[in-house]
């Protein structure tokens, strides 16, 4: 289906959901499910608390319908709502460690280095289905700080594309590649370390690069 | 026509940014060469494209089971007056 299909569908069905039938907003939601899940756990790092503020957002979403006005994509502007939603609960109940979370944020503006060098053996994506590879990419992408976390998973794990992912987080697209490419280079030195035939040869992760 | 030859510094930087295609034909072109003859910056290529298709691959979050069925009960509730 091409974009502008899409969207005259999804117009359909928000005007349905506005003139009175509540239904047609399950079918209009359905696709995005994951999306939104994926946005509120990449702010949470946590299911519990990214399944609540995804209730909220959607059931947001839904009270909110009549003042979309079809200027951006649904889909961006529903992520959008999830992202300020576990912005607000993340500072609810950090609100004593939020200034230092914006202050190391701002500490890691400078470039990145890539940090080892040795031949790459790619590790097949059929890997995921072992649990250990897909614990070694999570902890990969929660070791990040926020503003690189958030970058990774919209682009790299949602697919949403430049102008969508600057849309979503209010920054500049040339911000988002700068974060993007920080943010890959540094889950690349995360996972380097297994990769010395550890990955793929069934053996136990090891770390065989101490740096 | 030969190429303007480029640094590995370089390289690092537009990595990224080589991989989603949002560079010059010409920068392309310049990366490609030293790509050729540079086995750190074609390693750090590789590393750097293996993660990104492993992170979109879709399996790294799963939601969590029975995540559909609860989200849609609640919007039930909240449709029922």
């Amino acid at each position: 289906m091409t974009q502008p299909q899409l969207e005259s569908i999804e117009a359909e069905l928000i005007r349905r959901v506005c003139g009175g039938e509540p239904q047609a907003f399950e079918e209009l939601l359905r696709p995005y499910e994951r999306l939104v899940y994926a946005t509120a756990i990449s702010i949470l790092r946590n299911p519990a608390d990214a399944e609540e503020v995804a209730q909220e957002a959607v059931l947001k979403a839904f009270s909110k319908i009549s003042s979309f006005r079809g200027e951006s994509k649904f889909s961006t502007w529903l992520v959008q709502i999830t992202y300020n939603e576990a912005r607000m609960k993340l500072r609810k109940e950090r609100q004593h460690l939020y200034e230092s979370i914006d202050r190391e944020q701002q500490d890691q503006e400078g470039e990145y280095w890539p940090r080892d060098f040795a031949d790459w053996r790619p590790i097949p994506s059929e890997l995921l289905e072992r649990g250990e590879l897909r614990e070694a990419l999570q902890n990969g992408i929660n070791s990040l700080s926020p503003m690189y976390r958030e970058i990774v998973i919209l682009r790299d794990v949602q697919n949403l594309n430049l102008k969508d992912t600057a849309a979503v987080l209010g920054i500049p697209e040339g911000s988002v590649k700068t974060r993007l490419h920080r943010a890959r280079l540094q889950l690349r030195d995360f996972l380097a370390p297994g990769i010395d035939g550890s990955w793929s040869s069934g053996q136990n992760y090891r770390k065989v690069r101490p740096w | 026509m030969s190429t303007v030859e480029i640094s590995c510094v370089e390289v690092w930087r537009e990595i990224s940014n080589y991989l989603d295609g949002e560079i010059s034909v010409e920068l392309r072109e310049r990366m490609r060469t030293h790509f050729e003859v540079c086995d750190h910056c074609t390693a750090v290529l590789d590393g750097t494209r293996n993660i990104v298709q492993l992170v979109g691959d879709g399996r790294i979050f799963p939601m969590p089971d029975g995540f559909s069925e609860r989200l849609y009960k609640k919007i039930r509730e909240r449709l029922s007056p």
